[in-house]
């Protein structure tokens, strides 16, 4: 199923062409009319006409997240304040968040993205979409609600309230689609149990939109089991307009990111050249259709690959592979490179696992692992509980070559928040 | 073969947890009458006998806790030295390993509660011998 056809099939040239137009526009705007990049590219001796192809996209200045603060609030408008209908921004844990404005012409395909998206899933007007998202200046909620309406499901805001009440929403609108954190989705599952709920015969969910938190395979597994529905992974940063950049169609085999969108590149994040498709390293986004706010070679500091192949739903914009960590999640531990993913993949490989563990570095590089235990794989026996400990802290091992410790938990006993979990506390001081 | 349920409770090693596994357990109206606790690193195991044990139970699985039942023998030996000896000589030469063992002197009658793999086998063994093992019932009458 598509949402435009016409647009998702574009045959590459045709695709490439397309991109090359809406770059040399983009440029032509950001010229004129934002400082921070007149100056960047006055710096480099570039004009627009500089850039004759796509390959000289690679001449173009990055665009980072510190720049993005930096300029906080007002410095990337490309048009005049007063076009401007919706601010979000992201996040921002330490200091001042990054600002992202949308003009009425981005709200609008911001949410043709996510229709598209939504779709290329097997979504339809039929469904019941219950967005457990929080709204508000997170992009997960709005602009996802946006695009599920747009393709005319009963949407259904949830945000992020009480299990409760989730819970109620469900089962009194016969819910078929959430749009849900991968970490919540875990959680409430644990609350379902409690309630002595079987999502697969007592609710209607049949298919699950994950993101805004990268999560593995064995996670998407571990939900689809539980509830009985499809996982679809789908990525997006608010900078870029949050939710609905790149998103798996009903092939589960990648994200498909809309390049008539954005221009997308992979480059080695140590030396910033770009890299040839099927290479793992840092996403870097050019907007070529964001009129408030065009930004130019975004480093996202997440680390994915591209898939080369086309896929066998007929969508040529390429897929990118699952995200196998941002490059800030990075934990560097005595001198090795961990991921938190990889421990995640680790853990959740043992069915005694339960819904959540937690990440902790401290002192001099010693690592904890806290892991909830699953109640069902508690049988009283010490012993037992002892050997579980060994076989995690020796699997640990293998894959991340440092042998961390374990601390096994009550399940519900590690703090899950309303929003992105948070799965790593490094209490090193250096 | 005669056998008592204990019940099992996983707590999180830190401060305010057996308090708070009590409390449940009390406002339920479960009373105890007997209890360990095992630590282990982070984690702990309480192990209760309680006169309602589905209510106990059914209680604290409703709060989230992590309950399991285990199966332990509770054997009556003589109130005088050598009673531990005879029990765990007898479990060695048959090897059996005493997984928990935990014992005790009420109004001169001395009780051993013992947790093994092979309980069946253990059981009739220690009944073999002439040892008593006590029911749930006459362990909470005690």
């Amino acid at each position: 199923m598509f949402w435009d056809q016409e647009s998702e099939t574009l045959a590459r040239p045709t695709l490439e062409h397309l991109q090359m137009k809406l770059l040399r526009e983009t440029l032509e705007r950001v010229a004129q009319r934002v400082p921070f990049y007149q100056q960047r590219l006055a710096e480099l001796g570039l004009k627009p006409e500089s850039i004759k192809s796509l390959a000289d996209v690679r001449r173009l200045p990055f665009t980072t997240g510190a720049d993005l603060r930096a300029i906080y609030p007002n410095g990337l408008l490309a048009v005049d304040r007063t076009e401007a209908v919706r601010l979000h921004t992201s996040s921002g844990t330490t200091g001042k968040p990054k600002a992202i404005f949308f003009s009425r012409k981005d709200v609008d395909n911001a949410a043709e993205l996510i229709a598209r998206s939504l779709v290329s899933a097997g979504i339809s007007r039929a469904d019941v979409f219950q967005n457990m998202m929080s709204y508000g200046l997170f992009t997960g909620g709005l602009v996802m609600h946006y695009g599920a309406e747009k393709v005319g499901c009963l949407v259904i805001p949830a945000g992020p309230g009480t299990s409760e009440r989730q819970l109620m929403l469900m089962q009194d609108f016969q819910t078929t689609v959430v749009h849900i954190l991968p970490s919540y989705a875990l959680y409430f599952a644990s609350f379902l149990e409690q309630k002595g709920i079987d999502p697969r015969k007592d609710l209607t969910v049949r298919k699950a939109f994950v993101g805004a938190e990268p999560h593995t395979e064995e996670t998407r597994r571990c939900i689809e089991r539980i509830f009985g529905c499809d996982v679809y992974n789908s990525y997006g940063l608010t900078e870029l307009n949050g939710p609905g950049v790149a998103c798996e169609c009903e092939c589960k085999a990648g994200m498909h990111l809309w390049e008539d969108n954005y221009i997308l590149e992979i480059i080695n994040p140590a030396t910033g050249e770009p890299l040839p498709d099927g290479q793992t390293g840092e996403l870097v986004l050019t907007t070529l259709k964001r009129e408030a706010m065009p930004i130019l070679r975004y480093r996202t500091r997440d680390i994915t690959s591209i898939v080369p192949e086309p896929c066998d739903c007929g969508r040529t914009h390429r897929r990118l592979v699952r995200f196998t960590g941002r490059s800030d999640d990075m934990l560097i531990i005595r001198g090795v490179n961990v991921f938190p993913q990889q421990i995640e993949r680790v853990l959740m490989s043992f069915p005694q696992m339960g819904r959540n563990y937690l990440i902790i570095v401290e002192g001099l590089d010693d690592l904890t692992i806290k892991v909830e235990l699953a109640p069902a794989a508690f049988d009283g026996q010490v012993d037992h509980l002892e050997a579980l400990r060994q076989q995690m802290i020796e699997k640990l091992r293998a894959e991340i070559w440092i042998r961390p410790k374990v601390d096994l938990v009550p399940a519900g006993s590690l703090p899950v928040g309303q929003g992105k979990a948070k799965r790593v506390i490094d209490k090193r001081s250096l | 073969m005669r056998a008592v349920n204990l019940l099992a409770v996983f707590v999180e090693n830190k401060p305010g947890q057996t308090a708070r596994i009590a409390r449940l357990l009390s406002e339920a109206g479960v009373n105890l009458s007997w209890l360990t606790i095992a630590n282990s690193g982070s984690f702990g195991v309480m192990r209760f006998l309680v006169d309602q044990r589905d209510t106990a139970v059914r209680t604290l699985k409703d709060k989230g806790v992590m309950v399991s039942l285990v199966e332990a023998l509770a054997v009556e030996v003589p109130d005088k030295p050598g009673s531990l000896q005879a029990v765990a000589d007898l479990l060695g030469r048959n090897n059996i390993n005493l997984d928990n063992c935990s014992g005790f002197v009420v109004h001169n009658r001395a009780v051993l509660i013992i947790e093994v793999h092979q309980i069946a086998q253990a059981g009739a063994i220690l009944e073999q011998q002439g040892f008593r093992l006590l029911d749930q019932d006459e362990m909470l009458r005690l």
